[in-house]
């Protein structure tokens, strides 16, 4: 199996070799979820089959609940998530004055907690992390993705720019090698979707549970065989920012199931 | 403690056939999967689940450690009366845990 796909990705690799890569037409963007199966698709779309709507429950609980020294919950402040949250997600990672950086759903939810909880920052890819920005996330399905037009966040969107073209690991590919160059076609077995960061967290099926973006750019940084940045490293979140500048239109997911 | 999606039809005419999913939300760890320490992670799956209608079992299954996270079960009965449906499940640690719903018959 592992072999198998070795091969692929350098036979990839090989027929990729002198060839510039084009961006995909702003007109020809789908999301992930065209590229699954019908059954897969189905999981997804009833909320009754989505293994991801129980993190949006736990999240619901967790908005609700007091947290930290202040004895204050998410919805002290935020009341109601449905109105406060909606199209939040859909505009992040956002520029943080704190830190004159971009911020990722994830780390505003934790930077919340320190400042105004007096909470400890929750474990990156931990139940709870997970399950609030689910629910966070999820306020914003259906609407398209609108990035942040600040200006500050140009050279951090251009940083993650250059993360996604510049060819990484033992294998040498780059992000756009196969999502640019290849989309439709397969990897293995697997379908090479745009890898437009549409639903998450997602529920994957190959995890058997939910996971963040982060989760999975890591996970093809060890395909390339490249050593993977921490979770919660600055790089994760520039090439969040570029992501979902290229995925602009597109409508929010969360919480997606992708195989 | 476990959350568990169930999906019952809330009226049915008398007779009617009528679909019944439960997604539950559970690990399903198959044993055989090691740990980063290389150590064996114990087995935790869901063993039996069953769903009684108005007090009779009308649908019972045995899980295996094949059965993905989180299992969906979907069957069907004739709706013969109102009243409450009930689901049980119980793991490998021994846990029952229980979820309902109620139907109204016309």
């Amino acid at each position: 199996m592992m072999l198998g796909r070795v091969v692929a990705v350098l036979v990839a690799l090989l027929t990729s070799l002198g060839g510039a890569h084009a961006e995909i037409p702003a007109k020809d963007r789908r999301s992930g979820f065209d590229f699954m199966s019908p059954q897969t698709q189905a999981m997804q779309a009833d909320d009754t089959s989505n293994p991801g709507m129980f993190a949006v429950l736990e999240g619901e609980r967790l908005w609700r609940e007091s947290q930290g020294d202040s004895g204050k919950s998410c919805a002290s402040c935020h009341r109601d998530a449905e109105q406060s949250m909606r199209g939040v997600a859909a505009r992040y990672p956002a520029y943080d004055e704190d830190t004159k950086r971009p911020i990722d759903l994830a780390g505003r939810i934790n930077r919340c907690r320190e400042k105004r909880q007096s909470a400890t920052p929750l474990a990156r890819e931990s139940d709870a992390l997970l399950a609030l920005t689910t629910y966070v996330a999820h306020q914003s399905r259906g609407m398209p993705i609108e990035p942040a037009s600040d200006p500050r966040l140009e050279p951090f969107r251009n940083r993650g720019r250059r993360w996604f073209e510049r060819k990484l690991g033992q294998l040498q590919l780059s992000c756009a090698s196969c999502h640019d160059d290849r989309p439709g076609a397969r990897l293995g077995g697997s379908v090479i979707p745009q890898a437009h960061p549409t639903g998450y967290p997602i529920y994957r099926l190959e995890w058997q549970s939910l996971g963040s973006l982060q989760r999975r750019l890591r996970g093809c940084l060890v395909g390339v065989r490249a050593e993977p940045f921490e979770f919660g490293a600055p790089e994760y979140v520039e090439i969040e920012l570029f992501l979902m500048s290229r995925a602009a239109g597109l409508k929010v997911e969360t919480p997606a199931v992708r195989p | 403690m476990t959350r568990a999606l169930v999906n019952v039809p809330k009226t049915a005419a008398r007779g009617e056939i009528i679909e019944i999913r439960a997604m539950i939300q559970h690990p399903m760890e198959t044993g055989y999967r090691e740990g980063l320490n290389g150590e064996r992670i114990p087995r935790h799956i869901i063993k039996r689940f069953v769903c009684k209608y108005a007090g009779e079992e009308i649908f019972s299954a045995e899980l295996f450690p094949a059965i993905a996270a989180n299992p969906f079960l979907a069957f069907t009965t004739i709706a013969t009366e109102s009243g409450t449906l009930t689901f049980e499940w119980t793991d490998d640690r021994g846990e029952t845990q229980t979820a309902s719903a109620e139907i109204t018959v016309t």
